[in-house]
C-alpha cells in the first residue's frame, strides 16, 4: 500500500497540494481526476520522489520515499510523467530496455530480454520495435513509454495521463490493457485521467482533486453524480446510464 | 614519434615520448570532460570550456601567486602545487555546478549566459590580479601560465597520468548510469539512480579533467565541443560505451596528427591551438545555428 500522509507542496506563496492524505491500494486501478492545475501531477511527482514535499510524507509498503535508496524503490514503484521527451536518439526496444535498468544494472539477462519482449508485444509495438522514437506518431511514442514503465515490473505503477494523444481505439485499448495488467499480474496502477467516462468504466477507486485538495475518494459511482461533477469541474455534466455504466455528457 | 627524427635517440625518444603522452592526456581529458558535461547537462552545445571553467583554473593559479607570492610558491614542488590547485578547482567548480544545475531547474539559456559571464569574470579577475602584481612576480606567473601545445609542462606528466587513470576508473564504473542520465533527471530517478550523488561525482571528475588539461596546455575553448560533436556523428549511437572512446580517439587524432603536421609542414610557425580553436569555433556556430533553426 502507498500511504500519503498530510502531503503539502508550496511554491513561494501558492499551495498547489494542500495537506493531502490518501491510501493507494495494493492492487487494482485508481483513477485521479480533476481540472487542470488541481495538483494531480505534483502529487504523483512527490509520491515518486521526483520532487521534495514541503511537508508530510509518503510510505511505499512502509518505506519512506525520501529516505529509502532510489535503487530499492525503483523495483517497487514506477512513474510515467505527463510529458516525456528524451535527449537521445533511441529505438523503441532500446527505450523499453531502459525500464529493466533497476534489475539489470545495464547488463540485460535473458530474463530481462523476456520482460522487454513481453512489454513490447503487450503494447502492440512488435512492428515498430526497431523504429527510432522520433519517427513515431505521438500515440505510438506514448505506448512505447508505457511499455518501458511496464517492463520495469514494479508492483506500483503511476501513470500521468497515459491516454494523452491516443485515438479512441487506442485509448480504450490502453485502459483494457491496464485493467488486464492489474487483474492478471496483481499490480496497483494509479492513472491520472481527464476523461471521466474511462474512470467510470475501468477504475476500482477514484480520487478527485481540486485546488490541491482531495474532494472525493470512493468508487466510480460516487464520482458520477451530476452535483459532484459540477462541484469538481465547475461545469454542467449530465450523467446517463448506458449498459450498466454511468457516463457523463459534457459536450453540451 | 619517429617522423623526421635525426640525431641522438636518447634525447629524441624521451622528448617526443613525453610530448606524445602529454597530447594524449590532454585529448582524453578534454574529450571526456566534454562528453560527461554534455550528458549531465543534457545539451550538446555547452562544454566546461565554453562555460569558462578553464578560466576559473587560470584565475586560481593567478590568485595563488597573488596571495602567496612566487617566493613562497617557488619552494613548493610544482606537482604539489598542481594537486593543490586541482583540489581548489574541484571545490569551486562543484559549488558553481551545484548552484547552476542542481539547486533548482534553470533554463539552458540562463545557464549559457551565466557561463559566459563567469568566463569573462574569471578572465578579468586574472588580468586584474596580474596588473597589480609585482613585475618580478608577474614574470614568474607568466612562466607558470605559459603552457601550450608546444610547451607541455613535463614535470606534471606523471601526476597527470595518475589522476587521469583514476578518473577513467570512476567514469568506467558509471558507464551504465551515464546512459540512463541521458533520459533526463526524472526518468533517471525513476530508474533508481541516486541522481544528486552521481551528478556531483561527475562534476568532480569534470573539474579534475579541466584542471589537468589546463595545467598541461592552457585553456582551449572550442576543442572539446569539436571532438564531441564529431564523435557523436561518427558512432551514430549515444551509448557512452562508444561515445567516450570515440571522442578521445578523435581528440588524439586531431592533436597528435595536427601537431605532427604543424611541426613538419609549417615548421612551428603556426600554433596548433589557433587552428583547433578556429575549427572548433566554426563548429560551435554551426551547432548554434542548427539549434536555432529547429
Ligand atoms: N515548478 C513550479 N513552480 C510553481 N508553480 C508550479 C510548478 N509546478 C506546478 N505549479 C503549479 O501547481 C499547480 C498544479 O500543477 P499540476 O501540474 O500538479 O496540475 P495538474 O493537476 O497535473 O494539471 P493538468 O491536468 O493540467 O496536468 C498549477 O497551478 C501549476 O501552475
Ligand atoms: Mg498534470
Amino acid at each position: 500500500m502507498i500511504e500519503i500522509q498530510n502531503l503539502t507542496k508550496r511554491y513561494d506563496d501558492a499551495t498547489v497540494v494542500d495537506d493531502v492524505s490518501l491510501a493507494l491500494p495494493e492492487s487494482g486501478i485508481t483513477a485521479i481526476v480533476g481540472p487542470n492545475g488541481a495538483g494531480k501531477s505534483t502529487l504523483l511527482s512527490m509520491v515518486a520522489r521526483l520532487i521534495p514535499s514541503t511537508s508530510g510524507r509518503v510510505l511505499v509498503d512502509g518505506l519512506d520515499v525520501q529516505e529509502t535508496p532510489g535503487a530499492v524503490l525503483a523495483k517497487r514503484l514506477a512513474i510515467l510523467k505527463q510529458n516525456n521527451q528524451v535527449g537521445m536518439r533511441l529505438t523503441v526496444s532500446e527505450l523499453v530496455a531502459f525500464g529493466r535498468f533497476p534489475h539489470s544494472g545495464g547488463r540485460p539477462t535473458v530474463e530481462d530480454e523476456r520482460h522487454i519482449d513481453e512489454a513490447i508485444s503487450y503494447l502492440g509495438l512488435d512492428d515498430l520495435r526497431n523504429r527510432f522514437l522520433d519517427e513515431l506518431s505521438g500515440g505510438q511514442r506514448q505506448r512505447a513509454f508505457v511499455a518501458m514503465v511496464l517492463a520495469q515490473d514494479t508492483k506500483y505503477v503511476l501513470l500521468d495521463e497515459p491516454l494523452n494523444s491516443l485515438d479512441m481505439k487506442h485509448a480504450a485499448a490502453m485502459m483494457k490493457l491496464l485493467r488486464r495488467t492489474a487483474d492478471d499480474l496483481g499490480r496497483s496502477i494509479t492513472v491520472v485521467i481527464h476523461d471521466i467516462n474511462f474512470a467510470s468504466i475501468y477504475a476500482d477507486h477514484v480520487v478527485a482533486m481540486r485546488d490541491g485538495r482531495v474532494m472525493l475518494q470512493g468508487g466510480a459511482g460516487d464520482l458520477m453524480q451530476e452535483a459532484v461533477l459540477q462541484d469538481i469541474y465547475d461545469t454542467v455534466v449530465q450523467v446517463r446510464e448506458v449498459e450498466g455504466h454511468r457516463l457523463g455528457l459534457h459536450y453540451l | 614519434m619517429t617522423v623526421g627524427a635525426r640525431g641522438n635517440w636518447d634525447f629524441v625518444l624521451p622528448f617526443r615520448g613525453g610530448k606524445l603522452l602529454g597530447l594524449v592526456l590532454v585529448a582524453y581529458a578534454v574529450a571526456t570532460a566534454t562528453v560527461l558535461f554534455q550528458t549531465v547537462t543534457q545539451n550538446r552545445i555547452l562544454t566546461p570550456a565554453v562555460m569558462g571553467f578553464d578560466s576559473l583554473y587560470v584565475a586560481l593559479q593567478t590568485a595563488l601567486v597573488f596571495f602567496l607570492g612566487t617566493r613562497d610558491l617557488a619552494n613548493v614542488d610544482i606537482r604539489l602545487r598542481f594537486v593543490l590547485e586541482t583540489v581548489l578547482m574541484v571545490a569551486m567548480s562543484m559549488a558553481l555546478f551545484h548552484w547552476l544545475f542542481l539547486s533548482r531547474q534553470r533554463s539552458l539559456h540562463l545557464v549559457v549566459l551565466a557561463g559566459l559571464v563567469f568566463g569573462v569574470f574569471f578572465r578579468s579577475l586574472s588580468h586584474m590580479m596580474q596588473r597589480i602584481l609585482d613585475p618580478n612576480e608577474f614574470i614568474a606567473l607568466q612562466d607558470m601560465l605559459f603552457a601550450s601545445f608546444n610547451a607541455i609542462d613535463r614535470q606534471l606528466l606523471a601526476v597527470s597520468t595518475v589522476i587521469v587513470l583514476v578518473t577513467a576508473w570512476v567514469s568506467r564504473r558509471l558507464l551504465a548510469k551515464l546512459d540512463v542520465l541521458m533520459l533526463g533527471r526524472d526518468a533517471a530517478i525513476n530508474l533508481g539512480i541516486d541522481y544528486r550523488r552521481v551528478v556531483m561525482m561527475l562534476f568532480a571528475v569534470i573539474a579534475v579533467l579541466v584542471s589537468v588539461s589546463t595545467a598541461l596546455v592552457g585553456p582551449v575553448t572550442f576543442f572539446g565541443l569539436l571532438v564531441a560533436s564529431l564523435a557523436y556523428q561518427a558512432v551514430g549511437t549515444d551509448r557512452h560505451k562508444y561515445t567516450l572512446p570515440a571522442a578521445t580517439l578523435v581528440a588524439v587524432i586531431a592533436l597528435v596528427g595536427g601537431q605532427t603536421v604543424i611541426e613538419r609542414v609549417f615548421g612551428f610557425d603556426t600554433a596548433l591551438s589557433v587552428i583547433i580553436e578556429f575549427t572548433g569555433g566554426l563548429a560551435f556556430m554551426l551547432l548554434l545555428y542548427r539549434n536555432l533553426k529547429r
